[in-house]
């Protein structure tokens, strides 16, 4: 299994460097070699799942290591780990990745770039699934910057426009400052347990090597990381900015599975957060989810309409790991993996239509603006039916795979507040299901001014064409994941999450805080669970069925007028559509802080340090001139006698002074030739 | 003649066969000198293959390898006494190979050609010597033969404020030779020869403190023989005040001289940190620990936030060795395994680095006859391969994953929180100004929309990848398996933290 996770996790590694050196001059400008690739580690990763499933144990995992780095006492070890939850992992990475790849094909056609484009696919692909295999927080630390900088030159793509550039470096930037916080994470674990291994880590605390605010504040410096990958308040900024990637990378790195590393992250290591820190996690999640979610609701770009929603629903995933409903959070990374890159999919194939549509008449706007869309669903059939599907399970209704995740996360917030003493903590399942009602309604304005209702521009919807094979068939595949294949079959119970087989594939577990003593532990019990879980789904029907209806009467039926609605609430509205000016006050603050701090300290080494070197030569070169003065007028007067006796020789002298630099060395060779000539004596 | 003696001293017989050949045979010279470096780095690299990684050297005669040990000035009791162990073989090896490469780069030097390469020669077995010396006084020797070529290479053949930037690069050194002087006097006189009585120059003698005279012995007298020779080291690497003499010179310096001030020049001063000072002073080391951790952390930052705004490409570049160098002086103020291999590492790493950096600049300046960061934009569209190649340096340079700078960064960052926890969370925040002042140079050199002007410019040549290609597949190799480095350097740096830590 380990041989097989290699060849998984290497082979787009190997597609990556033929690309890249090789790439233009292979026939088709290599891409096959990139989906060859990927598509190999798709088979095998389905080969451990159906392994993993026929011997299925709860607790399997398998592991080996090598040395790696050893100098005296400070060792590093590499390896790979596999459990159930990385087989799951690898299947959704892969899974996404191969459609992505082969949705390329069609979408991509006739860059110029075309080979990079693979290359750079492949080189994500490698490191996105490093980072699932890899068996230490060092080697994971190394993938997720590896991911950062494939979204870097994803995002950067189209690196003529200066909004794309702006956008790539905006990303890194933000992402490397909670990778300051992950870095400072790291270090706590290793200087306190000695190694980077996650069983080590696991062990260590569960020894008591790492305990009481130490590790809570290990655990919220390791969860900046997640934040700034995963796009959590207030580091989310990068995220909507990333959309100027090709679609495509927006569904793969943007929308499943970079941005879920964060979440993947924070799985892997829930069994050492202590209670305060996974109240940090869980409150940043679902601040984020109810947060973004606002935002969505006022865009236009449909790209960054799921940009937000993306953002909205990293939240849902953080917090769920934060009430300690670990499964439910990776049940949801794994729905909206699927869902959510077919959204994105599904955009790319109407923003590639309006784009040949505007080329067609000739008109340069914006292809990405839902304003000049509609009626799009006679046009691209194929594409709209997977799209509704995809906002169905987004919306959380039954029978879609969403519901079953989404519902799961709501049921354990309720439950986490119900098991607290503290009344606050209901905020949690407050923003949770504040924010389904919200996804409902903006992922149904989206659909509904997409889709439906009057084409709002006749001269480009005459031009619209369904996209062709290549980008529709991974819509279709995307979309079959994203129903009821999520049920355990045949018992088909439509509103029963409990009853989906994915929760219990999963183990959560077993948290090594809770095994010291003086840290609060979370226990929720089976009575709690269950009552929470049947009212948060009554609840999240109800709710996301109010999204969709008032969704169309806003926009379909028309019931609403929204210009006045907006007119009234106008100072909410602005808030919202300029994302509460983030980015304004950023810039303004730390951007431009930075930017005046540097200058100054360039100042300051110029004039000062450097004026300081410069002020002592003059001070030196002054005195000289007047000793030399002192020396000409009364020491000279003395030694003037001595000295026409020395002038004398000193004319001799003199032309041995001859201005010629090969002079100067040659006299210099000779002096160590004299050296080296006594050496050897 | 030993193997030492002869990697070090081709150079300069190359220099006199490259001064007797006509001046006008320009290519002539050229390949003489291309021809002449590359010996001492084919040798070198035999020598990597027969370096036996167990013995650790540091302090004792019998484990150094490739030893020459002769009488020199015997009244004086001056020896000829080369060695090497893994404080210096990497410094060694990367020396001849950094020299080849510049040699190479050096191919469009067209005013007094037979000059620029002979100096270039003599300077080549300087630096060679400084990093084999085990004789204060033929180390001392080797530094200032260091001196001289540098100064002419500078004001020679260097830009507009040549002179300038020479006579300050010059008297700044030499400020620092003084110091070094004084203390390498200081104990000469105060350091017994255990076998004959009398005093002698022998590095190894003076590490060991029973040799110690009791004047030698005081505390006041070694803390002030201790910051002067710091010093002196200090303005060489250079630490923050002392600075300002690098971005200067690097911006007056021709391409291959920036190379080697950068690569090799400033690693010198951490080297003699760690081969004199530490050694010989190992009580005032750990004593003087904690500001050394300090100089690293503000030259980390400061470096960083200075180099952000910088608007001349090279001056940029130059302030980027300030702040990589800081995470040197951090690494081995630490005394931890982690943190003095990192900062070796991080010697190594950085050599390849900013080499790669400094030939990148004069590629574009070679073409564009400027170096305005602003003055560019949208490279990658007329010379994709050059955006490559720069693309591996600056992602480097940015301490990313999978190549060298990234292993030295993190093992200095583990080695110095175990010790300092506050200061290397101040340092860290060196990732973050990094990256942006990388990242954003970048982009206005080689992304966006092309300025026009540049749409036509030649991409970057064979010669010219030639130079870098190595150091980049190097730089990617040892940062994907640090190991071969580490191995040489790994002994002796475990064996000199335990001499330190054996001090009372």
């Amino acid at each position: 299994m380990i041989t097989l996770a290699l060849y998984i996790w290497l082979l787009p590694l190997l597609a990556f460097v033929i690309q890249i050196f090789l790439g233009k001059r292979l026939p088709r400008k290599g891409d096959f070699i990139s989906i060859t690739a990927i598509g190999i580690s798709y088979l095998l990763s389905i080969l451990l799942f159906v392994q993993m499933l026929t011997n299925y144990n709860p607790e399997f995992y398998i592991t080996a290591a090598v040395p790696w780095l050893q100098v005296g006492s400070f060792n590093i070890n590499m390896g790979i780990y596999l459990d159930n939850f990385a087989i799951v992992m690898l299947l959704v990475v892969t899974t996404v990745s191969f459609w992505v790849h082969i949705y390329s094909i069609g979408y991509m056609h006739g860059d110029p770039r075309y080979n990079r484009f693979f290359a750079y696919l492949s080189l994500f692909s490698f490191s996105m699934l490093g980072l699932v295999v890899l068996d230490n927080l060092f080697g994971i630390f190394i993938m997720w910057e590896l991911v950062g900088i494939c979204s870097y030159l994803l995002i950067g793509y189209y690196f003529e426009k200066d909004s794309a550039a702006n956008a790539g470096k905006k990303a890194f930037i933000v992402n490397r400052v909670g990778d300051f916080g992950f870095l400072i994470g790291l270090l706590i674990v290793f200087t306190t347990i000695g190694s980077f291994s996650l069983l080590d880590v696991q062990q260590g605390v569960a020894q008591g090597k790492l305990t009481g605010g130490l590790l809570t504040a290990a655990g919220a410096l390791l969860f900046c990381g997640a934040i700034g990958k995963s796009a959590q308040f207030p580091l989310h900024v990068w995220l909507p900015d990333a959309m100027e990637g090709p679609t495509p990378v927006s569904a793969l790195i943007h929308a499943a599975t970079m941005v879920a590393a964060g979440v993947y992250l924070m799985a892997r290591i829930t069994f050492m957060l202590s209670f305060d820190a996974m109240l940090v996690v869980a409150y940043t999640g679902g601040f984020t989810a109810l947060f973004a979610a606002t935002i969505a609701i006022t865009q236009f770009d449909i790209k960054r309409v799921l940009a937000y929603s993306t953002i909205s629903q990293l939240g849902y995933m953080i917090m769920a790991i934060g009430v300690g409903s670990y499964t439910a959070g990776f049940f949801h990374l794994t729905t909206h993996a699927m869902f959510k890159s077919g959204l994105f999919l599904g955009s790319g194939s109407v923003i590639h239509a309006m784009h040949n549509a505007m080329e067609k008449v000739g008109v340069h706007e914006d292809p990405n603006d839902i304003r000049l869309m509609g009626g799009l669903k006679n046009k691209m059939p194929v594409t709209y039916y997977t799209f509704l599907i995809f906002t169905l399970a987004i919306s959380g209704i039954p029978f879609f795979s969403g519901f079953l995740s989404k519902d799961a996360i709501l049921g354990g917030t309720l439950a986490f507040a119900m098991s607290q003493s503290n009344p606050v903590h209901y905020l949690l399942p407050f923003f949770g299901f504040t924010a389904a009602i919200i996804t409902a309604f903006y992922m149904f304005r989206l659909v509904i001014k997409t889709f439906l209702g009057e084409p709002q521009r006749p001269d480009f919807y005459k031009h619209v064409h369904e996209s062709q094979k290549v980008m529709t068939i991974p819509l279709m595949v995307l979309s079959t994941l994203s129903i009821f294949i999520f049920y355990t079959l045949p018992s088909l119970n439509p509103i029963s999450a409990e009853h989906g087989w994915f929760e219990h594939l999963i183990e959560k577990p077993e948290s090594a805080v809770s095994i010291q003593l003086g840290h609060p532990v979370l226990e929720i019990s089976e009575h709690v669970a269950h009552s929470a879980h049947v009212n948060g789904m009554l609840v999240s029907i109800i709710f996301a069925l109010t999204g969709i209806v008032l969704a169309f009467a806003f926009y379909f039926w028309k019931k609403v007028d929204v210009e006045a609605l907006t007119g009234k609430i106008k100072p909410l509205y602005d808030l919202s559509f300029h994302k509460y000016y983030f980015d304004e006050i950023y810039n303004a603050t730390f951007v431009r802080g930075l930017l005046l701090w540097n200058n100054f300290l360039a100042w300051f080494d110029l004039k000062i340090i450097d004026g300081i070197v410069n002020g002592s030569a003059f001070i030196t070169r002054n005195f000289s001139a007047f000793s030399g003065l002192f020396d000409l007028g009364f020491i000279d007067g003395i030694v003037n006698g001595v000295a026409d006796i020395t002038q004398g020789i000193g004319q001799r002298a003199r032309k041995i002074q001859t201005g010629q630099v090969q002079h100067y060395i040659l006299g210099a060779l000779a002096g160590l030739v004299l050296i080296m000539v006594f050496v050897l004596m | 003649m030993g193997l030492i003696s002869l990697v070090t001293f081709i150079p300069v017989f190359g220099a006199i066969i490259v001064l007797l050949i006509p001046k006008q045979n320009e290519k002539a010279i050229k390949i003489a000198s291309a021809v002449i470096t590359f010996i001492p780095f084919v040798i070198a690299s035999y020598m990597w293959g027969q370096f036996n990684f167990t013995l650790s050297g540091v302090n004792n005669e019998a484990t150094f390898q490739f030893v020459e040990h002769t009488k020199w000035i015997q009244a004086y009791n001056i020896e000829y006494f080369v060695g090497l162990d893994g404080l210096s073989f990497p410094m060694f090896w990367l020396t001849t190979f950094i020299c080849f490469l510049a040699i190479v780069a050096s191919w469009n030097i067209n005013k007094a050609v037979k000059g620029y390469f002979a100096l270039f020669l003599l300077l080549e077995t300087g630096m060679l010597g400084v990093f084999v010396s085990l004789d204060f006084f033929l180390f001392y020797i080797f530094w200032e033969v260091m001196l001289l070529p540098m100064y002419f290479l500078i004001g020679i053949w260097g830009g507009p404020r040549r002179e300038y930037a020479a006579i300050k690069f010059f008297l700044y050194t030499l400020l620092g030779s003084v110091l070094m002087l004084i203390v390498m006097l200081a104990l000469y006189f105060n350091v017994k020869d255990p076998i004959t009585g009398g005093h002698t120059f022998n590095m190894l003698y003076m590490m060991d403190q029973s040799n110690h005279s009791a004047w030698l012995k005081g505390v006041d007298v070694r803390l002030v023989l201790y910051i002067m020779l710091f010093i002196g080291f200090a303005i060489k690497i250079p630490v923050f005040p002392f600075h300002t003499w690098l971005p200067d010179a690097h911006v007056e310096a021709p391409t291959a001289i920036s190379v080697i001030l950068a690569g090799i020049l400033l690693k010198m001063g951490t080297y003699g940190i760690f081969r004199i000072s530490y050694p010989i002073f190992p009580d005032v080391a750990v004593k003087t620990s904690y500001m050394l951790a300090i100089l690293g952390v503000i030259n980390i930052l400061y470096g960083a936030f200075v180099a952000m705004a910088q608007k001349d490409l090279k001056k940029l570049v130059a302030y980027s060795s300030v702040s990589h160098m800081g995470f040197v002086l951090l690494g081995m103020s630490t005394f931890t395994d982690a943190g003095m291999n990192g900062a070796m590492f991080q010697m190594v790493s950085h050599g390849m680095i900013t080499a790669m950096l400094f030939l990148l600049v004069g590629v574009i300046y070679d073409r564009a006859h400027h170096r305005e960061i602003e003055g560019f934009g949208g490279l990658a569209i007329s010379m994709p391969i050059y955006a490559g190649v720069a693309s591996v340096a600056f992602f480097a340079a940015m301490g990313l994953p999978g190549m060298t700078g990234f292993i030295a960064e993190a093992m200095v960052f583990i080695g110095s929180f175990s010790v300092y926890r506050t200061l290397t969370v101040i340092a860290a925040l060196g990732i973050v100004i990094t990256a942006s002042y990388v990242l954003w140079t970048v982009q206005r050199v080689f992304l966006g929309k092309l300025n026009p002007k540049y749409a036509t410019i030649p991409e970057i040549n064979g010669r010219e990848l030639f130079t870098l290609v190595p150091l980049g597949a190097l730089v990617i190799l040892f940062g994907i398996y640090p190991m071969p480095i580490l191995n040489l350097m790994r002994t002796s740096m475990t064996h000199l933290t335990e001499l330190i830590k054996m001090v009372p």
